[in-house]
């Protein structure tokens, strides 16, 4: 028989300070082992190092409203360079008094992303909404209606042009590319054919060659006095490129589904777009979400290349804006700025897609 | 068979649409008229001569050739729409018409004129290429440059003219190459390399930011020739004129002592010259089919050659150029306008 024994001899005991509480965290994380510990110290040492004259250059020395003379006087960081030519970043040659359209169409774009976060908000009304909003900016964009002054689409530019271009190109471009997989995988040779050439084509091209044929060779064909839109003709070369990615991507998931689930659904007596449009896009496209978002984030921050037909976006308006010579030396600063707008602009996407995915289940 | 014929068909679509570029055929101005308003493709962002400023309005010497160019045929300086074209982008914007004229410092060359098709009007601005140094190198002149490492653009004439002169001479050099202009402008004042060369407006300009600009002498060899003009396509004669005679017609003002503030008194001058330049006695407008007043209206909107180039790179701005070779002939430079008669 064994006596129990005594609540009072059990003592509760706590367990060392060294492998508890914050102490312990430090112990088990940063100075486990000698080499840990080096690594530790050494790291430290580069931010003590670094970090204080960082802080001092961006925000203490520096000079956030001041006109170029006095930034060239002090050493610290000069933001002037973005506060004295923020509306020329922003919305480059739009007539200067009348950039609160842009700035008003750039706002209802943020607002329309938000409103569409919500997979339960994904209804018929959202396409209402989104036309709505479309249209209303298009008119706020362009003028000649409603009192607005017309503005022409060369006169477009900054953030308002990036934006544009990356809305229209991945919108367009991802039913393109779900279109160009579904041929390629297609039983009739002349579809198959098409797409695989297509394909292959513009994949085995860089986006810079086509945007140069799009502004450059492509007027040469035109017959005489017809001329199209510049911006038109890169939205044009961003989607077909896109578009082209795109479709290998959904083909990878195309391929993942299940040969059953194909005869399943034929089984039910369902038809070529029922099948596609009921059953397997459904699960394809969810499974491909990752590599998608990846795309269309690169081709998101790909939109810059159209500096070089001579479009101004948000990267050129910068460009242009550090050729004055009195705001040249201020380049870090002019680049960290739209670093963080295309960084704010990729990473809600990919923080969209995590959340998508998590709704989905996928 | 049937393939064939269809391939030919197309062939003979396309060259006929061709055609019209090959043959430089219609006549530009009436083009332009019916448009409305000028095209004129430019530079993006070259301080001084193409660029916007920070309320986005162009600002530069190639611009406000545009703007006379623009006055010319209608008037008003603003009945214009800019392009901005890259290096590579230039040529052929002015071959399929995307633009009027190219108003992008461009320099004149034999090939330009004759394998692109290319006409160059008198030249608006003479450039040439030359060298800064520190002033602690001591060097007074660039045959004094041996074994120099040098700071240049890649893919420019600039790359291949340093070259040449260096080999003419026989002396070393050690060229570091880099591709921005910013960049290298920042491995200059960084001590990178003992020399910097290029296009000597823009020399002036990198001197006017740097962190103390009398550290740094800008040697006075000129190494090369560097017209630079607007250009038109070949074949439309009647526009060449009226771009040609645009651009010389600032610089007649500034020679006939008229500028924008003097120009309505300069109405009432008994001078022959003045009263045809101005339109009082007409004629000219008539020969180049245009409205008597549109020298008068040059000057009026646009200035003479003088002060657009004091507006632009002149004294007061920040790239202080001279205008050296850019003076009038009678002050010992190149610009020289034919009579107005």
């Amino acid at each position: 028989m064994r006596t129990p024994i005594p609540a009072s001899a059990v003592e509760d005991l706590k367990p060392p300070v060294s492998s508890a509480g914050p102490l312990g965290w430090l112990r088990a994380n940063l100075f486990k082992g000698p080499f840990n510990s080096l690594l530790t110290l050494f790291i430290l040492f580069c931010l003590y190092k670094m970090a204080p004259p960082l802080i001092r250059w961006a925000f203490i020395d520096s000079y956030w409203f001041s006109d170029a003379d006095v930034c060239r006087a002090g050493d610290g960081a000069c933001w002037s360079v973005v506060s004295q030519n923020l509306r020329f970043i922003l919305f480059g040659f739009y007539p200067y008094l009348l950039q609160w359209r842009p700035a008003m169409a750039v706002l209802i774009l943020i607002g329309l992303f938000f409103y569409s976060r919500d997979t339960g908000r994904w209804n018929r009304r959202l396409g209402v909404v989104w036309a709505a909003g479309l249209v209303v900016m298009g008119i706020l964009m362009h003028g000649g209606v409603l009192g607005l002054a017309e503005v022409e689409t060369d006169q477009w530019g900054g953030i308002s042009l990036t934006l544009l271009l990356a809305l229209f190109g991945l919108t367009a471009a991802y039913p393109l590319g779900v279109l160009l997989a579904l041929g390629r995988r297609s039983r009739l040779p002349a579809i198959k054919t098409v797409c695989v050439i297509y394909i292959e084509l513009i994949r085995g091209v860089p986006l810079i060659s086509m945007l140069f044929m799009a502004s450059v060779m492509f007027p040469l064909f035109l017959p005489e006095g017809v001329t199209i839109n510049k911006i038109l003709r890169a939205q044009a070369a961003i989607i077909l490129f896109t578009a082209a990615y795109i479709a290998e991507v959904v083909r990878g998931g195309l391929q993942a589904i299940p040969r059953g689930q194909y005869e399943a659904a034929e089984s039910l007596g369902l038809n070529y777009s029922q099948k596609m449009r009921l059953i397997i896009l459904p699960q394809a496209l969810k499974i491909v979400i990752p590599p998608t978002v990846s795309i269309l984030i690169s081709a998101f921050k790909d939109t810059s290349l159209v500096v070089i037909i001579g479009l101004f976006d948000l990267l050129k308006t910068t460009q242009v804006t550090l050729s004055n010579p009195a705001w040249i030396r201020f380049s870090a600063e002019a680049y960290l700025f739209i670093a963080v707008l295309y960084f704010l602009g990729c990473f809600s996407m990919s923080n969209f897609s995590r959340h998508l995915e998590k709704e989905l289940k996928a | 068979m049937k393939l064939t014929r269809t391939a030919i068909i197309v062939l003979l679509a396309a060259i006929f649409m061709m055609l019209p570029l090959i043959a430089g055929a219609g006549e530009t101005l009436d083009a332009v008229k019916g448009r409305g308003h000028l095209i004129v493709g430019v530079h993006s962002s070259l301080f001084g001569f193409g660029m916007p400023d920070e309320k986005g309005v162009w600002r530069g010497l190639d611009v406000d050739t545009g703007r006379a160019v623009a006055t010319a045929v209608f008037g008003s300086p603003d009945k214009i729409k800019f392009i901005t074209l890259t290096t590579q982008t230039r040529f052929t914007a002015l071959q399929s018409k995307e633009i009027d004229v190219l108003c992008r410092n461009a320099t004149r060359t034999l090939t330009r004129e004759t394998e692109l098709g290319l006409t160059f009007v008198a030249t608006n601005y003479y450039d040439g290429q030359g060298f800064m140094v520190p002033k602690k190198l001591g060097v007074k002149q660039a045959k004094e440059l041996d074994g120099a490492t040098i700071c240049v653009l890649p893919g420019t004439t600039t790359e291949q003219n340093v070259s040449d002169y260096f080999r003419t001479y026989k002396i070393s050099m050690k060229p570091v190459v880099i591709e921005q202009a910013t960049e290298l402008n920042k491995a200059f004042f960084a001590g990178r390399c003992d020399c910097l060369t290029s296009d000597a407006s823009q020399l002036a300009s990198v001197r006017a930011v740097a962190p103390n600009p009398d550290d740094y002498v800008i040697l006075p060899e000129i190494i090369s020739k560097e017209p630079l003009s607007p250009a038109v396509r070949h074949g439309d004669d009647q526009w060449r004129d009226i771009v040609d005679f645009a651009v010389l017609a600032m610089i007649a003002a500034e020679d006939l002592g008229i500028n924008s503030k003097n120009l309505d008194e300069m109405l009432k001058s008994n001078d022959p010259n003045i009263k045809r330049f101005l339109g009082v006695t007409p004629g000219n407008g008539k020969a180049l089919g245009l409205d008597e007043k549109w020298a008068y209206n040059i000057v009026k909107y646009v200035g003479n050659y003088g002060e657009v180039f004091e507006r632009n790179v002149g004294k007061n701005t920040s790239l202080k150029l001279p205008r050296g070779l850019n003076a009038q002939w009678k002050d010992g430079g190149l610009m020289y306008s034919p009579p107005f008669k």
